[in-house]
């Protein structure tokens, strides 16, 4: 099995995809027994750092339902200067350019190490990137001092270049003029009135329509007096002017009484930001980013009245049906994430405080354009402040983590169909061929928009098998499948990026070994997962439970070996033994269960994990957990309360949270300050290892976790106990014996009994 | 009984009273005698003499003329006879002391007249011509007199006195004795035969002669005179001798009417000097018009011939014209109204008198009514029947101006201020506390004089009451003793019972090309730094309260943040016009003093700004709802000033398209041109008005601008509209400045209410002006300043009271100008009567002209213009029909009879037929006829006088030393010399005429130019040179100016030069090249109108 998982793992370098079989069975029956979709999980811009970009432009097949990218797999007649299509077989005469082919002379993408080869488009016009701030100004005074300076900060990050605009709300919404001298201004609208994109490019004097955008970007845009260069400037420009116009932000003047939120006009102002970029920059890389510290108020898009009184929606309220916003607030926000998606723009929203801001509703704007969702306590949090410096990091070639406007299409051979996408995107809406009518996730397309994307950003991409089983591929017979991402660089480049793959099929009757062995439990998961989290957005979340676990039982009964009504005989195979634990967390994950989550958590949840790539996802599914001792090196422990010991240290990445827990003993050690002794400076350094180790997890990631340090008993140690297995209870406490770890105080089932449950379903016959 | 009971503001109204009686005694107090007329006549005569001694001027000028005066003094004097019959005339003549004589008796008649009247008037037409008019007005005078003065006059007499008798008798209406005499005019002729038939008789004699008349068919002749006319009654009489005078100059033919105008004038003449009211009584009407008219009417109306008949001599002459110095001259009236009541103070301690004419300057002493500043009525004594009322057809109307300017020597109201329990009413009518609530049971309750609740006096407002059952403190508490006086309002009388805060005001620019292109915006900036040191202030306040706050627009809005913490200010662009609100809440409302600096650099900085603007497009609603919007949210009362250059046809709501089609005139659809666009404007108006939000427009138009559907808003809050068409800085630039100036900072009343109460039997219908009216009662005023008058219309619900009287009681409340809560309230007493005689007596035209004007003006946004001018017509007509019918001494229906007081009538009303509204001229353009349409509305008396009767000043008549104005001429082509230089003015244009041989010296030291043909035709500017002639024309044009609420650009317009034609515009009693009519014949044609109504 080394072999598969070596094989997996460098797919996984080489072209970002992971794929829940590797080994594809061969018809739409077989397919459909191995209950686990053939599915992958792709990371469109995963980066190469060893894959330099080609400066020419990819040969396509001449079939014009095709277009697919000639690419390794193709057959190549080096004479006739001929290829052939490895998807629909067309016959393609090389370009001129291509006349000095032969065996020896290949061209990069004709390499099978280049499965995955990057062009450079140099056509058309490059345009600035361009950074719109809206800024919620109904904060509290320290708030919105840190927001500032972040912002502040911000704007020497950004590459001189590029564009910048200022929106800031509260009760009214202003667009801020920035190349004024002498007197400040800015456009006001009302924060109650939802606007139609040409109302408000009417309103900001944008529709003059004299200004071809397409005409007047190829030049040099600095020359041209874009008609949105009133808002939108190059920051080399107006850097003065917006550094001091940030500084005198004010908190928003409008009075609020006792008993009452501020008025925010949240909606209002992402619907203006949208249409000022809509109207003057479609289909160029633009970044909204929202900054809010409650929940919108007021007008379209209000998440919560004004009044203090009545709480902001719960789950609660929600599954009463209760939220009496919800529904108007979450179209709102929808119909402005599919605008801004359509026009290859995305949104982030940084929501930092106390309470709920209304990300339930308005997640569709960052999960259907790419952007950023980030949950804080407060701006004034270095969670907000490294988070944010975050998004402007760059890569090994200094380049923004980042780009815009891409488009993913999916090609296939005729074996397959493509039956959706999970991710951070859109569908195009591009009907085809290779489009499968029954649809996982988004589909009935082969086309999706992904307007933000970052190297991690990763979808699962779902197929059929549509081959009949009486029309058996031959022997050795390969499927393949091609990614093309053609996307804007942060470097304002065009490029596409072209991923071709390929798997065998085998005979699911004949060959199952081979199909299992080529399983990927930990994509399955995943995937499963995406599948699950995708239907719990519009489902009841125990609806998707049972499916989860109808789909648990089914794959045992397929893949186990037991002897019927035996549990006791039940066992999986290596490449499964896993997948049945992966499934209890994921049931107990805040991305299934809403308890103790509020919406807007929820949300946060799942949009993170709905973009994640493959090791994250599992992170988030199953947290790890490290132990550190005297014992020696730091390692891994199962995600477990047996594993909570007395004198151990326990470090646990939910990928949300870091936590910290010292064990009682380890505790009261430090309370009685051994560590500050010479002595003990072992002590002291067991102290330190967790830290170190957390410190450098939190370097990483993004965005960032919070970072609990809590020990035995803290209040903070909650974080801890509410995801480990609950192998000791209140309820067995007594059963298990004392010093083995900490009971958890929970009804939850705990991996074992769910293991015996699982068991005796799989061996029943009953289903 | 009023009148008594007033009598204990003694000193006051003693020093009246004293005159009065004088009067009275001198002149007609002797005769008067009461009944007998003929006495009374006698009496005059001697008064005449009085007169003339007092009135000097009077003898040499003709005091009475009103007339003639125009073309020679003499006639001039012969007019006044005329009118007056008066004395003046007569006095100079020899014979016209017996014709006064005759005149009184005419008075006496009236006094028959009551019965008489009818007969009477048979007498004047007799007199038709001559005599009678005169005796009429003679008597009338007495009549009048009697009946106004009556009360007071007893005690004193100064020379006229007359009525002493009278005004005992008199008081008791025995008028009815004497003013029957009034009716005089008509009785006149009987009395006049009576009495004085010997003398008279004569006369008439004469005049009757139709012939005498056709003699003054002379009418020509006694055209001449105009007085003539007016006497016709009277000029019968004396028409012979005085006629030398008058007629002497005119044609010779005059001359006779002349005479009979003398005749006339002599009893006029101890008019003027008391009994102005008498004069107006009078039937100039009877006028020698009458003759003329006959003939006149004769040559233009076909009907002449019938008029002709009765003349039939006249007819001959009719073929010639009517002599236009024959028919009553508006100068004439005004003159003698000057001569006779300027120099006393007018004491208001009665009940039912007439003021002085607004033409005159007086002064005014409060003892109990309201100042005729606040409030005029058309008639001062009011029919105590409905019935009465329908047949007189003569409108019963106040014109009132709460707010009025005082001239500095009278007070402003007292402020009262009852602490807490605010401001003491009826329990029932909710009438305030005033000097006519009677107070009974010791002073512990009072009756209503409104609707008679009897309330309980609380205690501590307790005062004992004096034997006459007058509150010992009655002179000690406006509110007893005045008729105009100020309650501090408390916190009940307030909206949302939360004091006021300080009103705002809320500067609106239109920043769209055409505003910059003519330099508009920074002549404006430049102007506002300055003058935002001079908003109105209340009493000694060190600085103004008001707040002020900048806009400026095109197509979309940008509000300005002044707040005084920043260093820059800061601009807030608001382009959702759909749905205007404001974006800043601080900053935008700022005191001046703490802002000066950001509002000093934003002033700057705006014509910068907008300098290369290339936007044209501007919207004009949303503006205004922004302003509105802004005094919501600051949650106080406050003007918006809009300077507003173009169509609004920027996609917003109140859109406008341009839909000026001069096609329509004359047709049904002419009304639409009048109606809104949009019922958009009306909408927002109520939002204003709710808000206390007043709007004051300055249009600089190009082309149209819809000043119809514009000036919705400012019409419904109370504001003011300014229209400067084609602006250009150098021409325009001191107009609009001194307007705008004078607009920020005078004094102006917010938010506020007028409800005006009257005692049980009338009812306030209708009210006129620049306002909103929710409900039928309530006149909500979202601003109220010193130039508006809201004109209100009563009618009859029951009957009325001789001896109670009728009472009206005018309550504002409103927010001064420092956010002061305050009710203003006026109360004025009148006399009802249950003779026509004594109403068509105590009738003020200009009044009436301001009520019918207005009301018409109204009646063009429902009816075709024809429609409009027929029903005035009629009016007119029903009013002098019935006047003719049961005041008016029996004479040959050929006879024009008109009374006293409304011998200017048809004049006036011939003025407004003709005005730019109801029959435009080719150039008038349908933006000038709305905003023509608007400004009327809220015009006050003196304003609608000169508007639609211009004032014609030669310049160079009188001698350059005299230091007075000269003395105006009549609106006629006729009566300019080529050799002269005139200046005409309306209140709103300023021409200076010049003749085409005018003498070099004058051309040269006015227009420092060496010959007329040098001199820049349009010129708007007097050069300014230092030599009597300039200096004192220059001074004219200032002190002109200084009199009215708007500035007048002066055009100098040259005789023969094409701009001539604007100026002949208003020469109103020519006829007008858009067909209106001449006054001579019009009032042929109103003379046949009557005849029809009268067959």
């Amino acid at each position: 099995m080394a072999t598969y998982l070596e094989f997996i793992q460098q797919n996984e370098e080489r072209d970002g995809v992971r794929f829940s079989w590797n080994v594809w069975p061969s018809s739409r029956l077989e397919a459909t027994r191995m209950v686990v979709p053939l599915a992958c999980l792709l990371t469109p811009l995963k980066e190469r750092p060893d894959l330099p970009p080609v400066q020419y432009e990819p040969v396509l097949c001449s079939r014009p339902t095709c277009k697919a990218v000639l690419n390794p797999l193709c057959q190549v007649d080096y004479r006739a200067k001929l290829w052939a299509c490895n998807f629909c077989f067309q016959r393609n005469q090389f370009p001129p350019a291509y006349a000095g082919i032969s065996e020896v002379n290949q061209p990069a993408e004709l390499m099978p190490q280049f499965s995955t080869i990057e062009y450079v488009i140099q056509r058309g016009a490059q345009s600035p990137l361009i950074f719109l701030y809206v800024v919620d100004t109904c904060l509290e005074e320290d708030d919105l001092q840190a927001l500032k300076e972040s912002l502040q900060m911000s704007l020497s990050l950004l590459p001189p270049d590029a564009l910048v605009g200022l929106i800031t709300f509260g009760r009214m919404v202003q667009v801020h003029e920035l190349s004024c001298e002498g007197i400040s201004k800015s456009y006001v609208f009302r924060g109650t009135k939802d606007l139609t994109a040409k109302q408000i490019q009417d309103m900001l004097g944008l529709s003059k329509p004299a200004m071809p955008v397409q005409q007047a970007r190829p030049a040099q845009p600095q020359e041209h007096p874009f008609v949105s260069s009133r808002f939108l400037q190059p920051i080399q420009k107006i850097d003065m002017n917006l550094t001091d116009l940030l500084g005198e932000l004010q908190r928003d003047p409008w009075p609020v009484t006792q008993g009452k939120r501020p008025l925010r006009s949240t909606g209002v102002a992402l619907s203006i930001a949208v249409g000022l970029l809509e109207g003057t920059f479609p289909n160029t890389g633009a970044r909204i980013m929202l900054f809010t510290g409650g929940p919108p108020t007021q007008g379209p898009g209000m998440v919560v009245g004004d009044e203090l009184k009545i709480p902001i929606r719960s789950w609660h309220d929600i599954e009463k049906d209760n939220a009496r916003f919800m529904k108007k607030a979450t179209k709102h926000y929808e119909m402005l994430a599919n605008r801004t998606a359509a026009n290859g723009h995305c949104i982030d929203i940084y929501a930092c405080a106390l309470d709920q801001t209304g990300l339930l509703e308005m997640k569709c704007c960052t999960n259907l354009t790419g952007g950023h969702m980030v949950m804080g306590d407060s701006f004034n949090t270095s969670l907000f402040k490294q988070t944010f410096q975050r998004i402007f990091s760059k890569d090994f070639n200094g380049d923004f983590r980042m780009a815009f406007g891409a488009t993913l299409e999916v090609k296939t051979s005729r074996e397959l169909k493509i039956a959706g996408a999970i991710g951070p995107c859109v569908s195009l809406n591009v009907k085809g061929p290779c489009v499968s009518e029954n649809e996982l996730g988004v589909g009935g397309t082969s086309q999706w928009k992904i307007c933000g994307l970052d190297p991690t950003s990763t979808l699962g991409i779902y197929f059929e098998v549509v081959n009949q089983h009486n029309a058996p591929i031959p022997q050795g017979g390969r499927g393949a499948i091609q990614f093309v991402t053609q996307y804007q660089h942060s470097s304002t480049q065009k490029r596409i990026r072209v991923t071709t793959i390929a798997r065998n099929w085998a005979d699911a009757q004949s060959q199952l070994r081979h199909i299992e062995a080529a399983f990927d439990q930990e994509a399955a998961a995943v995937l499963m997962a995406r599948l699950g989290v995708f239907r719990a957005e519009s489902e009841e979340g125990p609806d998707v439970l049972r499916w989860l676990d109808r789909q648990l039982i089914r794959l045992c009964q397929k893949f186990g070996q037991y002897n019927k009504e035996d549990p006791i005989s039940f066992r999986l195979s290596d490449s499964f033994s896993l997948y049945p634990q992966f499934m209890f967390h994921l049931r107990r994950s805040p991305f299934l269960q809403v308890f103790n989550n509020s919406p807007d958590e929820s949300s946060y949840y799942r949009h993170h994990f709905a973009r994640q790539d493959l090791t994250q996802s599992l992170i988030m599914i199953q947290p790890i957990l490290y132990s550190y001792s005297f014992h020696g090196p730091p390692e891994p422990v199962l995600l477990d309360s047996s594993s909570i010991l007395a004198d151990r240290i326990l470090l646990m990445d939910t990928f949300f949270q870091i936590v910290i827990y010292l064990g009682e003993t380890i505790a009261q050690w430090q309370k009685a300050r051994y560590q500050d002794m010479p002595e003990y400076e072992n002590f002291k350094h067991l102290l330190q290892a967790p830290l170190d180790d957390a410190q450098e997890i939190l370097q990483a990631r993004f965005p960032m976790p919070r970072y609990i340090n809590t020990e035995h008993g803290g209040s903070q140690a909650r974080f801890l106990l509410s995801k480990v297995n609950p192998s000791q209870t209140h309820n067995n406490l007594y059963a298990w014996g004392q010093e083995t770890g900490a009971p958890i105080l929970t009804d939850d089932v705990s991996l074992q009994v769910f293991m015996d449950h699982l068991k005796k379903l799989a061996v029943s016959s009953a289903c | 009984m009023n009148v008594n009971q007033s009598a204990p503001p003694v000193p006051p109204f003693g020093q009246p009273q004293p005159i009065y009686p004088g009067y009275h005694q001198s002149s007609y107090g002797g005769q008067p005698g009461t009944t007998a007329p003929p006495t009374p006549y006698g009496t005059y005569n001697g008064p005449v003499p009085g007169y003339q001694q007092t009135l000097p001027q009077g003898v040499s000028r003709a005091p009475p003329s009103s007339g003639a005066p125009p073309v020679s003094t003499a006639q001039s004097p012969c007019g006044q006879a005329a009118y007056g019959q008066f004395g003046q005339g007569d006095v100079q003549n020899g014979p016209s002391s017996t014709v006064q004589m005759q005149r009184l008796p005419g008075s006496q008649p009236f006094g028959s007249p009551l019965a008489p009247v009818v007969s009477q008037p048979a007498v004047l037409q007799p007199y038709g011509p001559p005599p009678t008019s005169a005796q009429v007005t003679a008597q009338l005078a007495g009549m009048q007199i009697s009946g106004a003065m009556a009360p007071a006059p007893p005690p004193s007499g100064l020379g006229y006195g007359p009525p002493t008798s009278l005004a005992s008798a008199s008081g008791s209406f025995p008028n009815s004795g004497p003013y029957g005499a009034y009716p005089q005019g008509q009785a006149p002729s009987l009395s006049q035969a009576q009495s004085h038939p010997g003398v008279q008789p004569p006369q008439r004699s004469a005049p009757p002669l139709a012939s005498s008349f056709t003699p003054p068919a002379s009418g020509g002749p006694r055209m001449p005179s105009m007085t003539g006319p007016l006497l016709p009654g009277q000029g019968f009489g004396g028409p012979p001798v005085s006629q030398p005078n008058h007629v002497s100059s005119p044609p010779p033919q005059a001359l006779p009417p002349g005479p009979q105008m003398t005749g006339t004038p002599g009893p006029p003449p101890p008019m003027h000097s008391s009994q102005q009211p008498g004069y107006q009584l009078q039937q100039n009407g009877s006028f020698g018009p009458t003759r003329g008219p006959q003939p006149n009417f004769g040559s233009p109306y076909p009907g002449a011939p019938t008029f002709g008949s009765q003349p039939g001599p006249p007819q001959p002459l009719p073929p010639k014209r009517l002599d236009p110095d024959a028919i009553p001259s508006p100068i004439q009236v005004i003159e003698d109204d000057r001569n006779n009541r300027g120099s006393e103070p007018f004491v208001t301690g009665v009940r039912g008198q007439v003021p002085p004419l607004v033409t005159t300057n007086f002064l005014v002493k409060d003892q109990g009514n309201a100042s005729p500043r606040y409030i005029r009525c058309t008639s001062y004594n009011i029919p105590c029947t409905s019935d009465m009322a329908k047949q007189a057809q003569v409108p019963l109307a106040a014109v009132i101006k709460p707010l009025a300017r005082l001239p500095p020597e009278e007070a402003s109201p007292y402020v009262v201020d009852h602490g807490e329990s605010g401001p003491l009413r009826c329990n029932r009518c909710k009438a305030y506390m005033c000097p006519f609530m009677q107070f009974i049971e010791g002073g512990r309750r009072f009756q209503c004089c409104f609707c008679s609740c009897i309330n309980d006096v609380p205690p501590q407002y307790f005062q004992h009451l004096d034997h006459t059952g007058k509150r010992v403190d009655a002179y000690d508490r406006p509110e007893l003793s005045l008729g105009s006086y100020e309650f501090l309002a408390t916190v009940d009388y307030c909206k949302n019972n939360k004091f006021p805060s300080p009103p705002a005001f809320i500067f609106m620019i239109d920043v769209s090309y055409n505003a910059i292109r003519t330099g508009l915006v920074r002549l404006l900036c430049e102007e506002l730094k300055s003058l935002l040191d001079y908003l109105p202030r209340e009493g000694g306040a060190e600085e103004s309260a008001i707040r002020v706050g900048f806009v400026t627009y095109n197509k979309v809005l940008h509000f300005y943040n002044v707040k005084s913490s920043l260093a820059q200010p800061q601009m807030m662009v608001v382009s959702d016009v759909a749905d205007m609100f404001v974006p800043l809440l601080d900053g935008f409302l700022v005191n001046v003093n703490e802002s000066r600096a950001v509002i000093t650099s934003l002033l700057d900085q705006i014509p910068e700004m907008f300098a290369d603007t290339r936007e044209t497009e501007t919207v004009f609603a949303p503006v205004i709802q922004a302003g509105m919007e802004a005094l919501k949210a600051a949650e106080c009362a406050g003007k918006l000033f809009l300077f507003h250059t173009s169509l609004p046809i920027a996609e917003a709501p109140g859109k406008l398209k341009n839909r000026d089609d001069r096609k329509l005139i004359n047709t049904d659809k002419e009304k639409t041109l009048f109606q809104p666009q949009t019922g958009a404007y009306q909408t927002l108006a109520k939002e204003c008005v709710a808000q206390g939000c007043c709007v004051d427009l300055f249009l600089f138009p190009n082309q149209y601008v819809d000043v119809a559907t514009l000036s919705v808003v400012p019409q419904l809050t109370g504001g003011s509209v300014y229209k400067y068409a084609c602006f250009q800085v150098e021409n325009d630039q001191e107009r609009f400045l001194s307007d705008l100036r004078r607009d920020v900072q005078k004094v102006v009343g917010f938010d506020a209410v007028m409800r005006v109460r009257t005692s049980t039997g009338i009812r306030a219908v209708d009210f006129f002006g620049a306002f909103y009216m929710s409900n039928t009662t309530d006149v909500e005023l979202a601003g109220l300043d010193g130039d508006k008058t809201v004109t209100v219309e009563f009618k009859h619900d029951d009957r009325l009271n001789e001896e109670s009287g009728a009472l009206l009681q005018c309550a504002l409340l409103y927010t001064s100008c420092a956010g002061q809560r305050r009710l203003r309230i006026h109360n004025l007493a009148l006399n009802c009567c249950t003779l026509l005689a004594d109403l068509y007596r105590n009738c003020e035209t200009d009044t009436l002209i301001n009520y019918m004007a207005k009301f018409a003006y109204r009646g063009v946004l429902n009816s075709p213009v024809k429609t409009v001018r027929d029903t005035l017509i009629t009016q007119c007509a029903q009013i002098l029909a019935c006047y003719r019918k049961n005041c008016a001494s029996p004479s040959s229906a050929g006879q024009l009879i008109l009374p006293e007081c409304m011998k200017l009538l048809p004049v006036y009303l011939n003025c407004v037929l003709k005005s730019d509204v109801l029959q435009p001229g080719a150039e008038v353009t349908t933006d000038d006829r709305a905003y023509v349409r608007q400004l009327v509305t809220s015009m006050d008396v003196a304003e609608t006088n000169v508007f639609f009767y211009p004032r014609l000043l030669p310049l160079t008549k009188s001698p350059i030393e005299s230091t007075t104005e000269p003395p105006a001429i009549r609106a006629s082509e006729e009566r300019l010399s080529n050799g002269d230089i005139y200046l005409l003015e309306n209140g709103l244009n300023l021409f200076l005429w010049v003749g085409a041989s005018v003498q070099q010296g004058v051309v040269q030291s006015l227009f420092n130019v060496p010959s007329f043909s040098q001199i820049t035709s349009g010129l708007s500017v007097l050069p300014v040179l230092d030599n009597p002639l300039s200096k004192k024309v220059r001074g004219l044009i200032d002190n002109l100016r200084a009199q009215r609420s708007r500035y007048m650009k002066l055009i100098v317009v040259k005789q023969e030069d094409k701009l001539e034609m604007l100026f002949k515009h208003f020469l109103v009693e020519d006829k007008s090249l858009s067909g209106g009519a001449s006054y001579v014949d019009f009032l042929c044609h109103m003379h046949k109108e009557i005849r029809q109504l009268l067959s």
